[in-house]
């Protein structure tokens, strides 16, 4: 009967983890080509509402970034709850958005300042109120291209 | 001397990097949201000129209150019959003589708009209405726009205006595409995006 318990040594092979590098590389290689780098660092809660009517931005360095939302919780007891615009990485009041339209201005071409465009990106529980002083704000810089920035879906997921 | 083989480097802990490299990434980057409803503001207008007299039955209001609640040509109404009231009122064409629409397929109720481009659409909303709500308001009323303008070249081209605008930007079309952008001009002049965002 010797013939047949030969090869009981008991152990488990080792699984071969050679290929594992080129999984990890595989994953890395997606999420360098799919994601860009944040910008800005959000200090407000910025849940964007749906659409289904939308349509794409292109050229990405023409759009100036507007962040509108109730100050995340960690700034709360500083900056209180009711809705707030930040600019690049700062809180900002009403006011700021005129110095921050004439700086983005100035780092573009002057042949490209009339397309750049405000991206709007407003948590959706925000009150219209302060949308509508940012925009009158624009309108008064002469930025009249906007964009509501929203996700992509049906509109009933707005709660 | 005795011939010696290089030594094998070794790789094991190749995977612990591309990890590192991995999760490097996962923190540091977004996948952008880059897509949304583009609007072109009013220009702020200093001179005294008084504004042309538009007829109120060429005007369709849609209010929207603190409480989200939707009132449409003063009258009540729910967010999804929004888009169908908006198309009858575009699509009208109650006008005559001068006035008269020829493409559209409306009731041509002499109450409602002349035609698309004198229709003009106007969006109130109150300090205390929602961001939310206020979007899929305007996301109603542009695919009323959106609707009209399908069928609209669908008739006169075969196809839908989506369509034609993607050929538009793909370099890979053949094709004349100074005659598609006409195509797609004449399709957006026809029905004319008038929504006025009021202050």
């Amino acid at each position: 009967m010797a013939k047949f318990n030969k090869k009981k040594s008991g152990d488990l092979p080792a699984i071969s983890t050679a290929s594992l590098p080129d999984i990890v590389f595989m994953l890395l290689f997606f999420f360098m080509v799919a994601t860009t780098m944040r910008e800005t660092t959000l200090k407000i809660e910025n849940k964007l509402p749906y659409a289904d009517q939308v349509e794409k931005l292109d050229k990405k360095d023409l759009i100036m970034y507007i962040y509108i939302g109730k100050p995340q919780e960690a700034f709360q007891g500083q900056y209180g709850k009711e809705s707030r615009i930040q600019l690049n990485d700062k809180f900002a009041d009403l006011v700021d958005i005129k110095s921050f339209i004439a700086s983005e201005r100035a780092t573009k071409r002057e042949e490209l300042v009339p397309f750049l465009t405000v991206a709007l990106k407003v948590d959706e529980n925000a009150n219209m109120g302060l949308v509508s002083d940012v925009k009158q704000e624009l309108r008064k810089e002469n930025a009249l291209k906007i964009n509501y920035t929203t996700r992509k879906g049906d509109i009933s997921q707005n709660k | 001397m005795a011939k010696r083989s290089a030594p094998e480097v070794n790789a094991g802990s190749m995977a612990d990097i591309a990890f590192l490299l991995l999760i490097f990434f996962l923190v540091t980057t977004t996948i952008e949201t880059d897509s949304g409803l583009n609007r072109r503001l009013p220009p702020i207008d200093d001179t005294e000129v008084t504004p042309p007299i538009i007829r109120q039955k060429n005007i369709f209001t849609v209010l929207i209150n603190g409480r989200n609640q939707l009132m449409v040509e003063d009258e009540l109404m729910e967010l999804k019959d929004l888009r169908k009231a908006a198309v009858e009122f575009l699509d009208n064409g109650g006008g005559s003589g001068e006035d008269a629409c020829t493409y559209c397929k409306g009731k041509k109720d002499p109450k409602s708009s002349d035609n698309p481009d004198k229709a003009i659409i106007s969006l109130k909303n109150e300090r205390e209405t929602k961001y939310g709500t206020y979007i899929s308001v305007q996301n109603e009323l542009v695919a009323a726009y959106n609707q009209l303008r399908d069928r609209r070249a669908t008739e006169l081209y075969g196809k839908t205006l989506k369509e034609m605008e993607a050929n538009y930007s793909d370099v890979n079309w053949i094709g004349n595409k100074e005659s598609l952008k006409e195509k797609i001009d004449r399709v957006k002049v026809e029905y004319p995006q008038k929504l006025s965002e009021v202050q």
